[in-house]
């Protein structure tokens, strides 16, 4: 992974030349904050590891403007003291996520032929993809898709599948809370669980690219879309994903994410229950309940467990 | 067979722009909620633990369904990540070996 040392710190006024170009639709002024409250230091250069990592996760201050101090929990956040939203990050964002991206591709084909079967035309395959772009609930809507479309079930499936979104986007508001509506909900428009995965990565090792999600997203996109059309057009011709790993790619992602987010003793607990809680859920709930579930079971103990 | 490939049926275009607002309604739902309430000490620790206990709740069901294959490549990614930090190193081993021991084991 690339990244531009002299970027990382202080960029408050470095960075102002380039929002102007600013590859958002609904970019306004220059967004610099800077954080006055924290103390944390941002790294420079390679992340900080599994090993020597600063701390806990940045607090998520959900009260913008209120300049409230990371409580005593908290007080080793590695806070990011800016986070921007530029060029540079889109950029970053883009090409960091270039190669998951190709294998979310493998999957886009799969996803083309799996629609091509289910009747769907060229067109509508890509529309879905262009406009949904949440991989797994497409797939399983198409597997559900017949004649008449079973509507209710296919909306309700995909609403259930992707409602752990919720939780991954409130998990960046410790960084997004420094940007405007517009570019926050514009970026999680193509929020998918890998560039999800890479953005947070990003964010906690204190680059402050706020745009990194809508950069990674993008490339995520292109080849989802770029992708469906190939396998929607193709057929039955193209193989097995997993034939090439890729269907590995998405753990490897997560697994070295994990790598990174390891904080030690204090992530012993909500990991323990998070493991759990999905394993459990797993076996007893269909679709992608267990994801909610694990991440929701680790916050409610942690809740409990605060003061304690 | 080209107008075919161009067709878009009303119905199917409804659906399929409905599950496209669905998915945005979850998507942005969580972090819209969490920036319009003011949310107290104890709730953000609970947030604070999200980014850990999501992705271990991704990849505890995934690693439990795989085998022998996953489970070796899954140290090999932990491994290189832990030595080398790169993540791209860490994906292409990771793959790399999956396919390696799927064809081995």
């Amino acid at each position: 992974m690339e990244r531009n040392p002299e970027n990382d710190v202080y960029p408050t006024q470095e960075r102002s030349d380039r929002e102007t170009e600013d590859a958002t639709a609904g970019a306004d002024e220059s967004e610099t904050v800077t954080r006055t409250e924290s103390t944390a230091v941002s790294s420079v250069g390679p992340d900080s590891g599994p090993g020597p990592d600063p701390g806990p996760d940045p607090a998520p201050n959900s009260t913008p403007g209120s300049g409230s101090v990371a409580s005593a929990e908290t007080d080793l956040d590695p806070d990011p003291e800016t986070v921007t939203f530029g060029w540079e990050g889109v950029r970053t964002g883009f090409l960091t996520c270039l190669p998951v991206a190709l294998g979310v591709g493998g999957y886009g084909i799969a996803f083309g032929v799996l629609a091509n079967q289910a009747g769907l035309s060229v067109a509508e395959a890509v529309l879905m993809s262009a406009t949904v772009v949440a991989g797994a609930s497409q797939i399983v809507a198409i597997e559900l898709w017949g004649d008449p479309i079973p509507i209710a079930a296919v909306l309700v499936t995909t609403f259930a599948i992707n409602l752990r979104y919720s939780l991954m986007g409130a998990a960046l508001q410790p960084w997004f809370k420094h940007l405007s509506a517009s570019k926050v909900y514009g970026s999680l428009f193509v929020m998918a669980d890998e560039n999800w995965a890479l953005t947070m990565r990003n964010l906690r090792s204190g680059d402050g690219y706020g745009a990194f999600l809508l950069g990674s997203g993008f490339a995520v996109w292109l080849f989802w879309v770029g992708a469906t059309v190939v396998g929607a057009v193709a057929g039955g011709v193209v193989g097995d994903p997993t034939e090439y790993g890729f269907d590995f790619i998405l753990a490897a992602v997560f697994l070295a994410l994990a790598a990174e987010l390891w904080e030690g003793k204090s992530s012993l607990v909500p990991w323990t229950v998070a493991l759990a809680a999905a394993i459990v859920a797993a076996e007893l709930v269909p679709g992608r309940w267990y994801i909610l579930l694990g991440g929701l079971a680790a916050a409610a103990v942690e809740v409990i467990r605060y003061d304690q | 067979m080209i107008s075919d490939a161009l067709s878009l049926d009303p119905l199917v275009v409804g659906v399929i722009l409905g599950m496209a607002a669905v998915t945005v309604l979850t998507k942005v739902g969580g972090i819209w909620i969490v920036r319009r309430f003011e949310l107290s000490d104890r709730l953000e620790a609970g947030l604070n633990v999200l980014p850990g206990a999501i992705v271990i709740a991704v990849l505890g069901p995934e690693l439990v369904n795989g085998g022998p294959a996953e489970w070796g490549a899954a140290v090999v990614v932990l491994v290189v990540m832990w030595r080398t930090e790169s993540i791209l190193l860490a994906l292409c081993a990771g793959v790399l070996s999956v396919v390696g021991f799927r064809a081995l084991l």
